[in-house]
């Protein structure tokens, strides 16, 4: 693995940790749900540089569910939050 | 020469996601939140597919990389949409330094009405029309 993709690893792995600051601190649901759904974005990022990295291009096919599941989780959120779900978090 | 372009297109695109994961965590409230997320990290997925389009350059890998840039660019909007939408209705509070919330006089949060201001001048400044015609 050469040292720029390692570079980009690393970047994407710092902001990772910040996504994930403001999940545990986000004061709502709905700041919860973007940190979610940019954990999801960041992955998909992730699982591209691992297949130039690896040399393996069926890993797109997982990057194209990865980029599906973060979409369908936060309409899943957004519409629980119209519907009335818990709105003390 | 591809070497260099892929190289690139891979740091800008990090790039971008970083400066993403940045606003994510540093900016007030909801709405900004979703601002810096959604435009930067949807440009950001689509630099890095097309820097893996390039070092393939396969045809299989190539389409399969363009329907991740495709597919993101279709639904980060209609995500941020549902979201922030979501997030209005639920009461998030927005920033103190807010300027304008041009919805908060028109809109009735208890049964989802938007009201336009039109009809308030046909019916008359004392009255809102809409409240006395609804309940019965």
């Amino acid at each position: 693995m050469s040292l720029l993709l390692s570079l980009c690893l690393l970047a994407l792995t710092v902001g990772l940790a910040m996504a994930l600051v403001r999940l545990c601190l986000g004061p709502s649901l709905p700041d919860r749900v973007v940190a979610l759904e940019l954990f999801a974005t960041l992955v998909v990022g992730m699982i591209g540089l691992l297949a130039i990295a690896y040399g393996v291009s069926a890993l797109l096919d997982v990057a194209i569910v990865m980029a599906l599941m973060g979409f369908m989780a936060t309409i899943g959120f957004a519409r629980f939050l119209e519907r009335g779900g818990q709105r003390d978090d | 020469m591809i070497e260099v372009l892929v190289g690139s297109l891979l740091l800008a695109g990090t790039g971008f996601m970083l400066v993403a994961a940045l606003g994510v965590w540093r900016m007030p409230d909801l709405l900004t939140r979703l601002h810096a997320t959604t435009k930067a990290a949807t440009l950001g997925v689509a630099l890095i597919m097309l820097g893996v389009a390039l070092h393939f350059g396969e045809a299989g890998v190539v389409a399969r990389a363009l329907g991740v840039v495709l597919f993101v660019m279709l639904t980060a909007p209609v995500a941020a949409h549902a979201i922030g939408r979501a997030g209005y209705f639920v009461g998030a509070r927005p920033w103190s330094g807010t300027v304008k919330d041009e919805l908060r006089p028109h809109y009735d949060p208890l049964n989802h009405r938007l009201h336009s201001g039109v009809e308030e001048e046909s019916g008359g400044p004392s009255d809102p029309p809409r409240n006395s015609s609804d309940v019965p």
